[in-house]
């Protein structure tokens, strides 16, 4: 559809002047609090740390959604799961010394949490692939209840924590620049995050299961048409969102303080990032991810704490009413009428 | 077919009215010492059956939403804490604030809040629902989601107006005239009539123009709108409907409990109102009242029970068993229970009246 250009200019102009209004609001709110530029730059700092928990969230999420259809509320139970059972084999008395008990556990956990998300794809999920869209989200949230209800039941309702990854002790390093310090667990953060977009990358790109995947993504009964199981791929699809999940928990256990119903609140912000990035798209739901993470820290830096997570809501409402193909995409799916 | 169908929904209405009537009677006339809660092994009291027939009205809404017009919430707890909170800030205006004194002490102020609050609902409903329904797919489960989330942490803020996370307290009895609608032996017929009007209510919606649009967009939206129906019209319908109904039920509930606070409209509440949705049939209007009873009998089993048995302690394993249902009725019986159920015992009937093994 060709656009007039005085319709793009129209939008452009909006844009900036939203663009402007936002920046004023939030500088006029900061002064109020007597912010600091350092303490900005600190706010977008922690908050691309969350944010790439919340990207790897959301690539789970794309992953399912584009292989099955499905919106798999179940995902954040996976970043909890991936997080209590690398706390909990780390604390096993293992003849080992710190490192390799820490190395073996993030293997452990990794490899547990995809193998559930497999169960929980042959058990709930296949069984009931041909229903209706309600009915699958239903029994994803059952599968949620089911998952965090067996977490509270083995880990009971405490916190726990996982030591820093660099110090293998409770304090972590700390970088100072002028006022803005950083943990070497963010590093970490960072680090893993690329790292699994390379291998993703890798995976999907230059693997026959990968562009297996991905050809179910495009068009499933394609795919079936040229004798790519969609059985095996659904299944797949499962294993490697939880298995991102649990790499997201994981990464994070030192900076949070992992606990059974961590999953609910993250499992959502997870879903607004990748709602962001347009629910089908990979790099979009990084930036979706590392968006969020950022805007959600600085709108509750500059106000209060409590609306963290009504900045992340009231975010996937104005993209789903404005542009529900999300930031960057193209509208491919879900468009406008 | 259709004299049938409205012959036995006649039965039906008329069978839970005298059931209601019965039991009711029992808890307010107490024969002989009787009480309700004797009948059920404790299991079921009064309060139980105020609750069941409070989220029957919320349930019922859901079903038209989900189950005709295939539409998902997973916010509708937050359509029943407007509710509840329109009426609980409403009706202690002259305590609370000193604004509306002589107004707001007559005995029809708080059931002229109650139709504010259905109304603002409503509306609410609308704004939301317009521009989402412009778009294809499920997009209604995630608006309603961050929708309900919204509203709950927002009941948590502001003092002034919501009484923040304490909440409300004070919220008046109903009266008719003089006439009090309490202890909640009376309050019982008040809500489980107001139950039974909007079951009686939803089955005529169901089997009307209306009803007829939603079944058509479920089945095909093409060949729905082919046929001249509104798509967006219809679904936005469903919607304000289910709204209105559970800002009603949310209104009954202040009104029993004599306060209001964010707790009971969290995200776990909407995917509860889901589970016992879901329990009763997503399609079935007569599903609501038994889906509502399933979970909560189940619940208060479990927790009693179970604990005994097992010797443990918690709400863990009531939760499991919670969501394996869930996941089970969905995947055998998806009908729900009860439609499922019957479905699946008449087909056991007839192969054994045909002399199948």
């Amino acid at each position: 559809m060709p656009r007039i250009p005085r319709s793009k200019l129209a939008r452009i102009a909006a844009i900036i002047v939203l663009t402007v209004a936002i920046t004023a609001l939030v500088i006029g709110l900061g002064s109020r609090k007597n912010l600091q530029p350092k303490h900005y730059v600190q706010l977008i700092l922690d908050g691309f740390r969350g944010g790439s928990i919340y990207a790897l969230m959301a690539l789970g999420y794309v992953t399912v959604y584009t292989v099955t259809g499905i919106i798999n509320f179940a995902q954040g139970e996976f970043v909890m799961l991936g997080a209590l059972i690398s706390i909990s084999v780390y604390n096993m008395p293992l003849p080992l010394p710190p490192a390799a008990r820490l190395v073996v556990a993030v293997g452990s956990s990794i490899l547990l949490t995809t193998l559930i998300g497999i169960i929980v794809e042959r058990v709930a999920i296949y069984p009931a692939r041909l229903s209706p869209t309600v009915t699958l989200i239903i029994i994803t949230i059952g599968v949620t209840i089911t998952l965090r209800a067996s977490a509270l039941l083995i880990w009971g309702a405490d916190p726990y924590v996982l030591p820093a990854f660099s110090t293998l002790v409770l304090e972590d390093h700390i970088f100072r620049f002028g006022g803005v310090t950083l943990q070497a667990q963010s590093l970490w953060i960072w680090g893993t995050l690329a790292v699994v977009l390379v291998l993703l990358y890798v995976f999907l790109e230059h693997t026959i299961t990968g562009k297996a995947l991905r050809a179910c993504a495009v068009n499933r009964r394609a795919a079936q048409l040229v004798g790519i199981n969609p059985s095996r791929m659904s299944m797949l699809s499962f294993g490697l969102a939880a298995a991102l999940g649990a790499i997201g928990g994981i990464v994070m256990g030192p900076v949070t303080r992992p606990i059974y119903d961590m999953g609910l609140m993250l499992g959502l912000r997870g879903f607004v990032a990748a709602i962001l990035g347009g629910l089908v798209s990979a790099p979009g739901a990084v930036v979706g991810g590392l968006l969020l993470g950022v805007v959600e820290n600085i709108a509750a830096g500059v106000t209060n704490p409590t609306y963290k997570s009504v900045v992340a809501f009231v975010i996937m409402i104005g993209i789903l009413l404005l542009r529900p193909q999300g930031i960057i995409g193209r509208g491919e799916t879900g468009g406008e009428q | 077919m259709k004299n049938v169908r409205a012959h036995a929904n006649t039965i039906g209405v008329i069978t839970l009215s005298v059931v209601i009537l019965v039991l009711g009677a029992i808890d307010l006339f107490r024969p002989g010492g009787l009480r309700f809660s004797d009948l059920t092994g404790r299991v079921v009291t009064t309060d139980t059956m105020i609750r069941i027939g409070i989220l029957t009205i919320v349930v019922v809404g859901l079903n038209l939403l989900m189950g005709y017009a295939g539409q998902i919430s997973l916010g509708q707890a937050g359509f029943y804490a407007l509710g509840a909170y329109a009426s609980a800030i409403l009706t202690t205006l002259s305590t609370r604030h000193g604004i509306l004194v002589g107004v707001a002490d007559q005995w029809w102020w708080p059931w002229l809040a109650i139709v504010i609050g259905m109304g603002f609902t409503g509306g609410f409903a609308y704004l939301v629902g317009r521009p989402i329904f412009r778009l294809k797919g499920n997009y209604l489960a995630m608006a309603t989601l961050g929708m309900g989330i919204i509203i709950y942490i927002l009941a948590g803020q502001f003092p002034e107006i919501t009484g923040g996370y304490d909440g409300l307290t004070g919220i008046p009895r109903l009266h008719i005239g003089t006439f009090k609608l309490w202890p909640m032996q009376r309050y019982y017929f008040l809500v489980w009539g107001a139950a039974i009007a909007v079951i009686v209510l939803a089955l005529n919606i169901v089997n009307s123009r209306t009803g007829r649009a939603w079944r058509a967009v479920h089945s095909s939206e093409i060949a729905a709108g082919a046929s001249g129906v509104d798509i967006e019209r219809s679904k936005l319908r469903a919607l304000v409907i289910s709204a209105v109904f559970a800002s009603l039920a949310g209104s009954l509930y202040a009104h029993f409990q004599s306060a209001v606070s964010p707790n009971p409209f969290s995200f776990r509440a909407s995917v509860q109102l889901v589970v016992m949705a879901a329990v009763g049939g997503l399609a079935s209007i007569w599903g609501a009242p038994f889906g509502v009873a399933f979970v909560f009998v189940v619940r208060d089993l479990l927790r009693s029970r179970l604990e005994d048995v097992l010797h443990v302690r918690g709400s863990g394993y009531e939760l499991i068993v919670y969501g394996v249902i869930l996941v089970l009725i969905m995947i055998f019986l998806p009908e729900g229970l009860t439609a499922g159920g019957a479905k699946l015992l008449r087909k056991r009937w007839r192969s054994a009246a045909a002399g199948d093994p």
